[in-house]
């Protein structure tokens, strides 16, 4: 018994994208082993850890709690799209760099996401703004302090 | 972690939706996906078909007025929480908004969604049940407004027939001399409530509560609602209240200090929302 | 640039999405999935694969009685020790019976993981379950063997003695006595474990990427199991998406069956562990319980210590008894114990295995020994900060002989330190003396806690480095430890850049993969800056002295007046004529071929050199290279002290931690930054310990908790600003004076918590960790 596949087409960071996947396909695998793009982690696949977060038409979503039939026609943004075309980092993106705001890397993909999306829409938030911000994200490694702090610095606050 | 193989329906409109689900055997209807997609990974849900909705027109409609909040079904929690129309007329719903889980999955969660889920941990569920509000669900067979009282049938079961989907909710607007409020306690931000409180207060003319309501999540099989004798203070209303609870023990907290919880934050919303309400005047 | 907060060389590549993470590999790949017992203890009676054939897309499915010769054996036991007397080990694939939900029964291998999971769900096991053995107390009633032929549950028991404890205690003129536990937790990573094996038939090779704390470790275990030379085994740790111990056990299950059905099926096979698997089959820590009996003097001096431990040991033992060795000795701390006698008992239960966790047995042997000390303190009604003060090593008392054996299997003896400094320093950073008018004034429910210890960091046996300058002057740095987050590529290019007068821009650090550099132990125990870091300055002094001598000839200059600046050596005081490094590599390579411009320098007519002498000379070799390796004598010792002050809510018994301060000292700080941002991540953790995180298995040892919804990780939301201040005191025993800094952070945190909240209520806290029910409890009983 074959499985049925559908045709999905989305554009991710500004490029039009296809692949054929079926209906059962998680937008976070979608991305990942369809189209490649795997700087868009999974860390739990249950939607609590926010390492797949993306930006679905704009807002912050579960990449791993979206099927990407779903996503069909969306406009995403991933890690990859974060930066300029020419490379130079996001302000969030130098920002996590200035203040320490990673070690091994693997949950910053959904912060960077995450924290691009608040201060999109709160482009000054107070400190307790960012950390319930930043609390759909886990992260083992940095505590959080950094993170936090690097919110503040992108958002030009220190 | 991956979900289970499924036949897979993307109606366009909303006769389209009930013939698919009408026509489905074992049908499970996609929204949000946030509580369904866990289940779906997890293994602990397999069914045959889903019927996406998310490109159904016409059913994103989110309109307040004097009655009341009438959410579409594609509402997502954000867009709910976000509008300044349904705040005003209903606040409770915004105050009940924050607590669901996170930025991230309240942009993909649907209100109805969440109602249909009927989890009695749920926030909405229970400001559902307090307010009196009502879900509209439709099928091939026709519409019907179900009341909360009867939509929440027991944990993670709701009053919709297999055929039927749940297309809008209304939330009933606040009353005069009305405040609300609602809290809650969890062990981590956004995670799910150990117990949590929706109120009503109603004062008087003097701005004495006169009357109150409460509706419960975390503490029973369904959302729970009591209607609170305010006459003898705050703190008697809430000892009275947690007394009424049966919630059980699980892992995370015992049904004791679920109960004990539950009388806290009573005492705590009552507060709030007499204060609420005497702000807002009539 | 040694001491320097530079920013990080890992980041940009990681802030772009540009991370190779196990699972961004091998797209091509055939993906495996594990069927797994649902039981804890159970005979498998048939296992029927019929149902599963028929998934679109299966390649294999495998059961035990598939796996030839070694591949199906028992895993190795790691680290043999004489007091573990009744080692076992599970298998790649159980045989006859399983001992915990979760265990591997048997390996699926399809198209992709959707379909592999599929099959795996369609294959039917059948099973007659036996009584599990959950819990300590279980585990000693032995009613039920977890191991028929392993009487009591008993794998092991370890003592640990110095001195006359129980005469001591006798004698003393106080004495208390008194039960601790800490329960179950885990390292989660938020990168789970993973697997990707190619092979290659043509050249009879292997590689293996695996999400490992040694690459060349599980180069070992794999070629030993397929029968194949280590040399056609490459393995390469890519970029692993955090450890926190859990990565350093090898050879998991699934890393000896995916190379093998890779090599089998000869195409490229991967498993990625999924966060359910990874809750259920990987490892956990920390459960333990302790009995202690104290006698101690009227100052709050300890005279004597017994401690009886039981150790949650789970079904098997790969690791050995490492926890229990490192909790027995590093309980002491910081402390002059009069006499001391530990004795562990490790028990065997039907759970998920027990092996190393970031602190790995430290925070339950400072638990026990902070909790005593508190309990002294209220006893005399004491300070509690005087109390530890009583009972420090002074610093003059250095190197300091603790009397027992250390976890490297040699004597634990402190290399150096300042205990005094650090309380002082802390007692100033908390406000540790103007607390009390603090908690007047405030009118909240507040406490107070602290707690001290000391870690064993860098133990042996050996790291290396091997350290190459090319011809356009790149610096090429390995070593075969590997990396998690750590920051070894900016940490290990500052030692280079610092050692060889280099800019650190042209220093490339490559670490995990045995193509680089083939020996090495792996990354635990707070090492990787001392092994390595060590390692990698030894080999730089090397490249450093023949970099000299060869420029010396260039320059005809004397070695000994030269220096290197900017990647140029030069006669020191004098920039202006010099020889680039690039040149320098050009010149230690005599060449018959030119390969381009300059490189023609060092051809057979370009001239230069001695025509007596030949032109390698005799003991030296082409090439501006050299490797070479650290071995200590033994660890060096690491310490500090923490404190905090909650806030309890007197309606609802939460906790809120208010102030969380850290004074630490690893020695000489290389990168000060990636050492606070250490220290941040390990405490965030220790307060997950200490208020949020716990294994909740049942009595039928299911695991109530297996995901994120309900393993409470904290977010953002929970964990507090941590204030960190640093002593450097240097070891005495290695080049660079450092110590380890990885698991500081983590290991007094459930001892300060409860300290502070014992203060805020007035009862005692023996038990971690808290919940608010539990305080709620707590309160009640009181």
């Amino acid at each position: 018994m074959t499985e049925p596949t559908y045709e999905i087409a989305l554009t991710v960071n500004g490029v039009h994208r296809t692949a054929r996947a079926p209906a059962r396909r998680l937008l976070s695998d979608f991305l990942r082993h369809d189209l490649g793009l795997t700087g868009t982690h999974v860390g739990c696949e249950h939607g609590v850890c926010g390492c797949c977060t993306i930006l679905l038409d704009g807002a912050p979503a579960r990449a791993c709690l979206t099927f990407a039939v779903t996503a069909g026609g969306a406009e995403i943004t991933t890690v990859e799209g974060l930066a300029a075309p020419d490379g130079t980092l996001s302000p969030v993106q130098r920002a996590f760099q200035e203040c320490h705001a990673l070690q091994c890397g693997f949950c910053t993909p959904g912060f960077l996401c995450t924290v691009t999306a608040l201060l999109r829409e709160n482009p000054h938030p107070s400190d307790e703004e960012i950390v319930e911000g930043l609390s759909g994200n886990l992260c083992r490694c940095t505590g959080y302090q950094n993170i936090v702090a690097a919110v503040r610095r992108a958002a030009g606050e220190d | 972690m991956k979900p289970p193989p499924f036949g897979y329906h993307a109606p366009r409109s909303l006769g389209e939706a009930l013939a698919a689900l009408a026509a489905a055997r074992d049908g499970k209807v996609l929204a949000g996906g946030q509580s369904l997609i866990p289940l779906l990974n997890m293994r602990l849900a397999a069914p045959a078909e889903i019927i996406d909705i998310n490109r159904v027109a016409g059913l994103d409609t989110l309109e307040a007025g004097p009655a009341g909040v009438r959410v579409g079904a594609l509402v997502r929690h954000a867009r709910a929480e976000r509008s300044a129309e349904a705040a005003r007329v209903q606040p409770l719903l915004r105050l009940a908004l924050r607590h669901v889980a996170h930025p991230a999955v309240r942009s993909r969660g649907t209100v109805v969604g969440s109602l249909a889920h009927a989890d009695p941990a749920a926030e909405l569920p229970a400001v559902l049940a307090l307010l009196g509000g009502t879900v509209e669900a439709a099928s091939v067979r026709g519409r019907r407004t179900i009341g909360a009282a009867d939509f929440f049938a027991g944990p993670l079961e709701s009053a919709l027939a297999p055929d039927e989907l749940a297309v809008a909710a209304t939330f009933p607007a606040l009353p005069p001399r009305t405040g609300a409020a609602f809290a809650e306690i969890a062990r981590r931000h956004g995670d799910y409530a150990l117990a949590g409180v929706a109120a009503l207060v109603t004062v008087d003319e003097a701005g004495r509560p006169a009357a109150a309501r409460a509706g419960y999540l975390g503490v029973a099989a369904t959302p729970l609602v009591l209607d609170l004798d305010v006459s003898g203070g705050r703190a008697a209303a809430a000892a009275d209240a947690a007394g009424r609870l049966d919630p059980e023990t699980d892992i995370h907290a015992s049904a004791e200090y679920r109960r004990h919880l539950a009388g806290v934050l009573t005492e705590r919303v009552l507060h709030a929302a007499a204060g609420a309400a005497r702000e807002r005047g009539t | 640039m040694f001491g320097e907060p530079i920013p990080r060389r890992e980041d940009p590549r990681l802030l772009t999405g540009q991370g190779r993470f196990l699972d961004d590999l091998g797209r091509d790949a055939l993906a495996a999935a594990f069927v797994r017992s649902p039981h804890a203890h159970a005979r498998i009676l048939d296992i029927d694969v019929s149902a599963a054939v028929d998934v679109d897309g299966l390649v294999a499915i495998y059961t035990w009685e598939d796996l030839p010769g070694r591949v199906g054996d028992p895993l190795p036991l790691l680290i043999p020790h004489p007091a573990l007397t009744h080692g076992r080990t599970g298998r790649p694939l159980a045989r006859e019976t399983v001992r915990y939900a979760g265990e591997p029964v048997a390996m699926v291998v399809a198209a992709d993981r959707y379909l592999a999971e599929d099959a795996a769900g369609l294959v039917r096991v059948e099973y007659e379950p036996l009584p599990a053995v959950v819990g300590i107390d279980a585990a000693a009633r032995a009613e039920h063997l977890v191991h028929d032929d392993v009487p009591g549950n008993v794998a092991a028991v370890l003592v640990q003695e110095t001195g006359d404890a129980a005469a001591a205690i006798a004698a003393a003129p106080h004495t208390l006595e008194f039960d601790l536990a800490i329960e179950r937790s885990a390292a989660t990573p938020l990168e789970g474990r993973g697997v990707y094996a190619r092979w290659d038939a043509a050249d009879g090779s292997l590689r293996v990427y695996s999400s490992t704390q040694s690459s060349t470790a599980v180069r070992g275990a794999v070629a030993a199991r397929l029968g194949l030379p280590a040399g056609k085994v490459e393995v390469v740790a890519p970029d692993v998406g955090g450890g926190f111990g859990v990565k350093i056990v090898h050879p998991w299950p699934e890393e000896v069956l995916v190379p093998w059905a890779a090599r089998l099926l000869d195409r490229p096979v991967k498993w990625a562990e999924d966060r359910r698997e990874h809750f259920v089959a990987a490892a956990h820590e920390r459960g333990q319980q302790h009995h202690v009996r104290v006698g101690f003097d009227g100052e709050g001096r300890v005279l004597g210590l017994d401690v009886r431990i039981r150790h949650d040991h789970g079904a098997y033992t790969p690791y050995g008894i490492i926890i229990p060795i490192v909790t027995s000795t590093q309980l002491l701390g910081p402390y002059k114990i009069g006499a001391y006698r530990a004795e562990v008992t490790s028990l065997y239960t039907n759970t998920v295995i027990v092996t190393p966790y970031r602190g790995a047995g430290r925070p339950q042997g400072v638990f026990c020994m902070e909790r005593t000390m508190d309990r002294i303190a209220r006893h005399l009604g004491r300070d509690r900060a005087d109390v530890r003060a009583a009972n420090f090593i002074r610093p003059h008392e250095f190197p300091y002989d603790q009397g027992l054996t250390f976890q490297d299997g040699r004597p634990l003896i402190y290399d150096s330190g300042d205990y005094p400094a650090l309380l002082r320093e802390l007692r100033k950073l908390i406000g540790w003396d103007t607390f009390a008018e603090l908690r007047a004034r405030d009118g909240r429910r507040l406490g107070i806690g602290l707690g001290c210890y000391v870690e064993g960091t860098g133990v042996g046996p050996y790291e290396g480095g091997h350290v190459e300058i090319d011809t356009a002057g790149r610096v090429h740095v390995a070593t075969g430890l590997t990396s998690q987050g750590q920051g070894h590529q900016t940490v290990f290019a500052q030692i280079a850049a610092a050692e060889l007068g280099v800019p650190i821009e042209d220093v490339h650090v490559t670490t995990g993969d045995t193509r680089r550099f083939g020996y090495a132990v792996g990354t635990f125990a707070s090492r990787a800056a001392v092994m390595s870091g060590n390692a990698i300055a030894l080999a730089c002094r090397k490249v450093r002295a023949k970099a000299l001598r060869v420029a010396g000839e260039a320059l005809e200059a004397d070695p000994a007046d030269l220096e290197i600046t900017g990647g140029t050596v030069h006669v020191r005081g004098d920039r202006a004529a010099g020889v680039p490094l690039r040149t320098v590599a050009v010149l230690s390579n005599p060449l018959r071929y030119a390969f381009d411009e300059q490189s023609a320098a060092a051809t057979q007519f370009a001239g230069g050199g001695s025509l007596d002498e030949p032109p390698v000379a005799r003991g030296d070799e082409p090439g501006l290279e050299a490797r070479d390796y650290y071995s200590p004598v033994r660890s060096t010792f690491a310490a500090g002290a923490h404190a905090a002050i909650v806030e309890v809510d007197p309606d609802t018994a939460e906790v809120r931690i208010l102030r969380y301060a850290v004074l630490h000292d690893c020695g000489r700080l290389i990168n000060p930054r990636i050492v606070e941002g250490q220290i941040h991540g390990g405490v965030a953790q220790g307060i997950a310990g200490a208020l949020y995180e716990r294994m909740a298995y049942d009595e039928t040892g299911q695991l109530q908790n297996a995901s994120f919804m309900d393993f409470l990780m904290p977010y953002a939301t929970e964990i507090p600003r941590i204030e960190t201040a640093h002593l450097e005191t240097p070891s005495p025993l290695n080049p660079l004076g450092v110590k380890g800094a990885g698991e500081a952070g983590v290991i007094p945190v459930s001892a300060v918590i409860a300290s502070a909240i014992e203060d805020a209520e007035g009862f005692v806290v023996d038990a971690m960790p808290l919940s608010p029910d539990e305080l709620f409890r707590l309160r009640r009983r009181d």
